[in-house]
């Protein structure tokens, strides 16, 4: 049996944020600059990441996976600069990622295909069975574990893309739009488990379903058209919107309120 | 390496739920226990001997586990190959490496039977961009699923890129061995044009995306080998062996290449 508590569980942090960028700046394609000179600091904690389509959410949230590289700026990951691979190796491990068009083996079982990803992870190879395991149990597929991802259903393939994604303990989790194809239920026991794992872990979630913000995270980041136009808590967005904006709730109405200002939301969609 | 363990005292007071034990002495002891397997092995017979009230709850508790454990699936021996396979090559790739390999062999097929009206061997001709192909695979975006996820993790980049690389020609290579064998043509003739075109395929391929990088490279061999070959019915002069200087020549530099750029391979790039 290895030790429960290793030195560098004990060992102090050093490092402020978890995800800090600094005039971060990412061109896609030739001209395009998806994310345009963003400055944001991200701790521990459920961040939910909102935003229009188009605003560049899955452009940060793959530049944050370190797949895609800054154009300028500066991205820092555990209080550490990103850049080159050697040093991307390590930082990638504490990393957990889930993109947004989740490709996955239709011939794996799920149990094989989490273990595959916990083997690209480099988890070490006595941790990877209890560690699968663990995994699969917490997004409430133990029973399915042996089945082949092609006879599940899409609600079941997204958890399958979340058991990966935690699979390595990560401190930084990077979920890109992980309620689509979730049923109700499903989305209310994925709640739980956002806010489980973000007691010691930093979420980011991308989506654009404004009631999963308010149910599931600490920390609210707006983004429109790759520029940070608000980050505060659900209560702060809320706050932001009168009676006299568009929406259903008062975060919808605070939602639009902040797109507004900055000439997004309005438009023909 | 001689470990010291902790005293018969104490790990009798640690069983009695360590009231008698100092609390420095008690974190020490628990600490000990945690990677000491002779002493936890002394603190479950003390407890035996001489705790019954801990005995007694551990039963309730395995009383009310049993029923559960009984039931729980217990996790399939079979299919281990499968996974230690999917180190080395992804599904998507199956197909396409059976593809590569019943090529070489209509090649061969080809050679055999009329191998008296041409004077150009089509196993030479096809020797390059067969392998080439299976690369592509293993990289292309419409091709695996999972490449985004597989451009994310830590142990993306040039071994992985190897890794599947080596699967591909492992693959190739003894099948067109068998091919040059029966058709009589110098393993180093079409061996090493193979190998350059595999690695220039990975080092241009960190620039513009591996599966660009195999389809420019199969047209650009189309265009300049295979058509000229066709037409006047010779092998070209670039596979004489004449030509192995070059060929030589070019793996080096894109190995050259591949190294240098060598973080390249764990960025979504390279999987265009």
């Amino acid at each position: 049996m290895t030790s429960a508590v290793n030195a560098a569980d004990l060992a102090p942090r050093t490092y402020a944020w978890e995800i800090r960028a600094s005039g971060l700046k990412v061109r896609v394609g030739r001209k395009r600059m998806a994310v345009d000179g963003l400055d944001l600091s991200l701790g521990t904690g459920v961040h939910g990441l909102l935003g229009p389509n188009g605003a560049g959410k899955t452009t940060l949230i793959r530049t944050l996976a370190t797949v895609l590289r800054p154009t300028e700026g500066s991205l820092e990951l555990f209080g550490e600069p990103v850049r080159g691979s050697g040093e991307l190796r390590a930082l990638r491990r504490r990393i957990g990622y889930l993109p947004q068009e989740f490709g996955y083996y239709k011939r794996f079982t799920v149990r094989e295909f989490v273990e595959y990803m916990a083997w690209l992870k480099e988890v070490p190879k006595a941790d990877v069975p209890a560690a699968v395991q663990r995994a699969v149990e917490r997004v409430g597929l133990a029973d399915r574990a042996d089945e082949r991802m092609k006879a599940l259903s899409g609600g079941m393939v997204r958890r399958v893309g979340i058991a990966q994604a935690i699979v390595n303990d990560p401190s930084v989790l990077l979920l890109d739009e992980p309620t689509v194809g979730l049923d109700p239920a499903q989305r209310l026991r994925f709640r739980e488990l956002l806010q489980d794992v973000g007691q010691d872990t930093c979420v980011v979630v991308s989506t654009h379903l404004v009631e999963d913000v308010a149910a599931a995270c600490t920390d609210v980041v707006l983004v429109t058209e790759g520029r940070l136009v608000f980050q505060g808590t659900p209560d702060d967005l809320a706050a932001a919107g009168g009676p006299e904006h568009v929406g259903d709730s008062p975060l919808e109405r605070g939602y639009s309120a902040l797109l507004q200002g900055t000439g997004q939301g309005k438009g023909s969609w | 390496m001689t470990v010291e363990h902790a005293s018969e005292r104490i790990i009798e007071g640690y069983a009695r739920g360590g009231a008698g034990l100092p609390i420095d002495e008690m974190w020490a002891v628990e600490a000990h226990l945690e990677a000491c397997r002779e002493c936890r092995d002394r603190l479950s017979a003390a407890v035996r001997d001489s705790v019954p009230e801990v005995v007694a709850l551990v039963e309730t508790v395995w009383t009310d586990l049993e029923p559960q454990v009984a039931i729980a699936a217990v996790m399939p021996h079979r299919r281990r190959r499968t996974a230690r396979l999917s180190k080395w090559l992804t599904p998507a790739m199956v197909p396409w490496l059976a593809m590569v390999v019943a090529v070489t062999l209509a090649a061969l097929l080809l050679d055999l039977v009329d191998a008296g009206s041409r004077q150009a061997s089509l196993v030479l001709l096809c020797a390059p961009v067969l392998p080439v192909l299976g690369v592509a695979a293993s990289w292309s975006r419409g091709l695996d699923p999972a490449y985004e996820l597989t451009a994310s993790v830590p142990r993306a980049g040039l071994p992985l890129v190897l890794r599947r690389t080596a699967s591909v020609l492992a693959a190739v290579v003894p099948a067109l061995l068998v091919g040059g064998w029966a058709t009589g043509v110098m393993v180093a003739q079409w061996l090493v044009p193979c190998l350059a075109f595999t690695v220039a395929t990975l080092a241009l391929g960190g620039a513009v995306g591996v599966t660009r990088a195999a389809l420019w490279l199969a047209a650009v061999w189309a265009a300049v080998i295979v058509a000229p070959t066709v037409a006047t019915s010779r092998t070209a002069a670039a596979l004489e062996t004449g030509g192995l200087p070059v060929w030589g020549l070019i793996l080096a530099l894109a190995i050259g290449v591949v190294i240098a750029r060598r973080g390249a391979y764990s960025e979504l790039g390279a999987h265009r």
